[in-house]
């Protein structure tokens, strides 16, 4: 699905916890999910911390989405 | 005569451990056969002994590759095998995935014969296929006893030392390697046979296939965040309580696309997910942690970005063909061009 929207010429971040699969199929842009069934946020740290950490990782989407990329990039650090 | 020993990895399913619920167990091995090994034993017959079997979560091994694959690695060493079985793991990605990084490090730091077993499109497949020995299975568990017979017959040949022949005539995946033999017609006959049958339109096998290049150049970067058009996608299954489309829980063959107007945030009242891959409770929960409408919508208000999609788009990435998820990907992308969407988040679980 990344790179059928990709082709368009839309940027992606990909949010997926496994990452060795995500660049797999070809994401560009990749930043790596907290867990499997809780790709953004951490429910087992309360309501309250799991939405900081959503909130952080929804900003570094929108960063990555800046960031040109000419490669497949992992964004594992705030940038 | 001393039996040829054999360790089999399995995950939580197939090790009989438990469902998505114990995905996240750690490693743990046993001194029997279990599940599959049952079959494969009863295969090879009396000459050889599954000693031990490794049990390990697909999110735990997927979570933590690199210190499950250390656990696993001092257990099998143990038990000296002279052949290390994993799997198959059949359309099963994180399984794919675990099968093909514990095969490779087995191989790489034990010296010992690796195979595992996949079907093609396991994403795994396409990571390891190259560096281990993977037979071509089914999608499913119920293709185990076609695939047995490769299986076996791999494994005996591994354990004894006899020569491994071409993809084709033992079933495993095709690996890229070049083995130099003695063809009966030569260069230019197979040539010109190609060609014949080209001009005739009958199937052909070419004597060297091109790579395939499946790769999307990067699309540029947004350049004017505060006025960018932001849009979701998931292959998390997250869906309108009921799924009203009926998405399937594996195996899509059809993605939704729903209204997020007027909402601030995910209600579990009005989202669940229907993806059958993963634990879901925390998602039936607080779907946001997969479609992260919240904190989208604060950020959307605080002027962080111009404007988020009304609609989100979705299906259950568990199982699915690549073909389809590339149909859906296609389809979606059409509607964001016409839609005027400058950056997309894709979250899956």
């Amino acid at each position: 699905m990344v790179k059928g929207i990709e082709k368009y010429g839309i940027p992606v971040v990909h949010m997926a916890t496994v990452v060795p699969i995500s660049r797999t199929i070809g994401a560009n842009r990749i930043i790596p999910g907290v867990g499997i069934p809780y790709p953004l946020g951490d429910p087992t740290q309360g309501d309250a911390d799991s939405k900081k950490i959503r909130e952080k990782m929804v900003r570094r989407a929108l960063k990555a989405l800046q960031v040109p990329v000419t490669d497949q990039t992992v964004f594992d650090k705030d940038i | 005569m001393a039996k040829y020993k054999i360790v089999h990895y399995l995950n939580q399913f197939f090790g009989g451990i438990g469902g998505e619920d114990m995905a996240g167990v750690e490693p743990e091995v046993r001194d029997e056969k279990i599940g599959p090994g049952l079959a494969i034993a009863q295969a090879l017959g009396e000459d050889y002994e599954i000693v031990a079997t490794v049990i390990c979560g697909d999110n735990y091994f997927g979570e933590n590759l690199d210190k499950a694959t250390d656990t696993i690695i001092e257990m099998v060493k143990k038990y000296e095998p002279d052949v290390f079985v994993a799997g198959p793991a059949f359309n099963a990605g994180r399984y794919g995935v675990a099968c093909g990084t514990i095969c490779k490090a087995v191989e790489e730091r034990l010296g010992v014969p690796v195979l595992t077993g996949m079907y093609e499109e396991n994403p795994g497949a396409d990571m390891f296929k190259k560096d281990i020995i993977t037979v071509q299975t089914g999608n499913s568990a119920a293709t185990l006893r076609k695939s047995l017979p490769k299986i076996v017959n791999l494994i005996k040949k591994m354990a004894t030392g006899e020569e491994i022949l071409g993809p084709s005539a033992e079933g495993y995946l095709e690996r890229g390697i070049r083995v130099n033999y003695f063809a009966e017609k030569r260069g230019a006959t197979r040539g010109m046979d190609m060609l014949i049958k080209k001009m005739a339109g009958e199937p052909f096998e070419t004597d060297l296939p091109m790579p395939k290049f499946d790769r999307v150049a990067p699309a540029d970067a947004i350049t004017d965040i505060k006025n960018a058009k932001i849009a979701v996608v998931t292959s998390g299954g997250v869906v309108p309580q009921g799924n009203p489309d009926h998405i399937e829980s594996s195996n899509a063959t059809k993605y939704g696309t729903y209204s997020i107007e007027g909402m601030d945030s995910m209600s579990p009242e009005d989202f669940t997910t229907i993806h059958g891959g993963y634990d879901r409770q925390f998602v039936m929960k607080n779907p946001n942690l997969v479609v992260p409408l919240d904190v989208l919508r604060e950020l959307e208000k605080a002027g962080e970005f111009g404007e988020l999609v009304n609609y989100f788009c979705t299906t259950t990435g568990t199982g699915t063909a690549t073909g389809s998820a590339a149909k859906f990907g296609d389809s979606i992308g059409k509607k964001f061009v016409e839609d005027h969407v400058d950056g997309v988040i894709l979250v899956s679980t």
